[in-house]
């Protein structure tokens, strides 16, 4: 079809522009937010730039509390989730989609099951089993109880039975171990479903406020979500461009992630989405 | 296995090799025992029993359901949920499906904004919550500036308790209708061309190809997001911890916040709170069952 220039095709390109706009201004206004001065926040008429760059806004937050602390812990939580996770999903992947065993069919509905419950429902004795275990004040609450990705044992098996059995068995016969099998047939073939269950597990286990809002009880293990959200918890008016700065620190590694890596990213969450 | 039918008779197993799958399976079926399966039979159990979380708890049998459903505020709280849920559901997806459809020639405005819509979905509920609390601020919010450059008087936004749950329903609109433009517009690339083009050999019009082809044929991909949308819905906590808190009063308090108050706020509920945890339960089960009997018949599997 010849591109034709009419009037729906121009309201339809301003519509397009506008939801650019819609879905783009509320990041650009948090990062312009957090170098402003208080007196610059709260003026009138707003102003889209800031009048003078506010860098003390971030030595305010980085100076609120122990930045240092939260970030390790979130890099520390994310990957240390990530790890666990790769650890238990692989081979039992490997089990569900390559091996008949007695009890697959009810163990892998186990699996399935355990993906329908959400922790907003189990979180309350998840939290009295960390107390009793005196795990409180370690991170390891935030990370041993997502070691089982239910979500990315049912994919990463997807994608291993799509691996042709003739490929294992002729690497049988030139007696590969099965561990070389795992890791010089099964994990290359499966790498690219691998990298998007881990990209998404490190992005929602960096994210996560729910969770450590729980298991978090004191500064020493708090993440980044849980020292920004401590930003607000400040009873009375709030700075704003105290709170934005916090949040620019939160997300901007993301938004570049995101800048660079997006077609990647939207495949994978596209690709977990769809059965 | 090949190699060794050769030596043994055919399907002999060593005890290693009959072990084997179940030792691969142990860690994660572990960790899934443990910390999904233990901890649901756990929650129904103490919502049977009234415990302080120190001294040795008692059996009460129904009663601290009787008491959830006695209260008003237990109400409000399933109320919320699931207005909450309508709106974001309902709406999400009818408003994720136009775009999809609108926005599904690859062009360049078109790819640029698929992704940009997409953006919130990767960036912390937290964040996105606390932006918004900022823009809908009810003194110097940039929204109010808007309406009142518009001539349109402000509203109170999260403020208020008539616009709270309005203001949290666009907040998760804005966070998730870019996940499910993406996720429809996957859908819908993957239609075969050759239905459209026998289409337009009929003369259909668009709105016929859209409803005669494209929905049946993503409609087990809509399927599947109207469950996780639905049951996701049930589970909001973070928007409402940052923005609103439940309020003003307890007019955006949803079940999952309910829970938590009962549990860690108000000392010595916890059985009320494992009660309620148990309905949250029932109610992400009842509605997946639900989705199943009603609409599995009408989605068309290739």
């Amino acid at each position: 079809m010849k591109p034709k220039i009419t009037v729906l095709s121009i309201v339809s390109t301003l519509l397009k522009l506008l939801l650019i706009v819609i879905f783009l201004f509320p990041f650009y206004w948090m990062i312009v937010t957090g170098f402003k001065t208080y007196q610059e926040t709260i003026a009138f008429p707003p102003s889209l730039w800031p009048k003078e760059i506010q860098w003390i806004n971030f030595k305010k937050v980085w100076e609120s509390g122990p930045y240092l602390t939260y970030m390790k812990n979130s890099v520390v939580v994310s990957v240390g989730t990530l790890i666990l996770q790769t650890l238990v999903m692989v081979p039992a992947s490997y089990a569900f989609a390559k091996f008949n065993f007695k009890g697959r069919g009810f163990l892998f509905a186990i699996v399935m099951v355990a993906f329908m419950i959400p922790q907003q429902v189990t979180f309350i004795s998840i939290f009295n089993m960390m107390s009793s275990l005196g795990w409180l004040n370690t991170l390891l609450p935030q990370i041993i109880p997502h070691a089982a990705n239910a979500f990315g044992i049912f994919l990463l098996r997807q994608n291993f039975m799509q691996i042709p059995d003739e490929l294992l068995e002729s690497a049988r016969l030139d007696n590969a171990s099965e561990f070389q099998i795992l890791t010089k047939v099964m994990l290359p073939m499966g790498k690219p479903t691998l990298v998007s269950i881990l990209m998404l597990s490190f992005i929602s286990t960096w994210n996560d406020y729910f969770w450590p809002f729980i298991m978090a009880s004191s500064s020493k293990v708090y993440p980044l979500t849980m020292g920004i959200a401590a930003l607000r918890d400040v009873e009375g008016a709030y700075d704003w461009e105290i709170i934005m700065a916090g949040n620019v620190i939160l997300v901007v590694p993301i938004i570049i992630i995101y800048a660079l890596f997006h077609k990647r990213i939207v495949r994978a969450f596209a690709y977990s989405g769809i059965k | 296995m090949k190699k060794k039918q050769i030596a043994c008779p055919a399907g002999y197993q060593t005890p290693w090799e009959k072990i084997r799958p179940y030792v691969y399976i142990l860690p994660a079926m572990f960790f899934l025992g443990v910390f999904v399966i233990y901890p649901l039979i756990d929650v129904v159990i103490r919502s049977f029993q009234k415990w302080n979380m120190i001294t040795e708890p008692t059996w009460v049998g129904w009663s601290n359901y009787a008491y959830n459903f006695r209260r008003t505020e237990f109400k409000d709280a399933i109320v919320h949920t699931l207005t909450y849920a309508l709106f974001v559901v309902g709406l999400g997806l009818s408003l994720s499906t136009l775009f999809a459809v609108w926005l599904s020639k690859k062009t360049f405005l078109n790819n640029l904004t698929r992704s940009v819509m997409f953006m919130p979905h990767v960036i912390a509920l937290l964040s996105v919550a606390m932006v918004w609390a900022w823009i809908m601020n009810k003194d110097n919010g940039l929204l109010n500036m808007v309406l009142n450059f518009f001539g349109l008087p402000s509203l109170k936004w999260i403020d208020g308790s008539e616009t709270a749950m309005m203001s949290v329903i666009i907040v998760a609109l804005w966070k998730a209708v870019g996940y499910n433009t993406m996720l429809i517009y996957a859908a819908i690339q993957n239609v075969p061309a050759e239905l459209y083009e026998a289409a337009d050999l009929d003369n259909a019009s668009s709105w016929k190809k859209f409803s005669k082809i494209t929905l049946p044929m993503i409609s087990p991909q809509m399927f599947m997001l109207l469950i996780t949308a639905t049951t996701g819905s049930f589970r909001v906590f973070d928007t409402i911890r940052v923005m609103t808190r439940g309020g003003p009063g307890t007019s955006t308090q949803v079940l999952v916040y309910y829970i938590y108050k009962q549990a860690f706020v108000l000392q010595g509920k916890v059985g009320y709170a494992f009660s309620a945890a148990v309905i949250l339960m029932l109610m992400i089960g009842v509605v997946t069952i639900a989705y199943f009997r009603i609409l599995s018949k009408r989605v068309h599997y290739q």
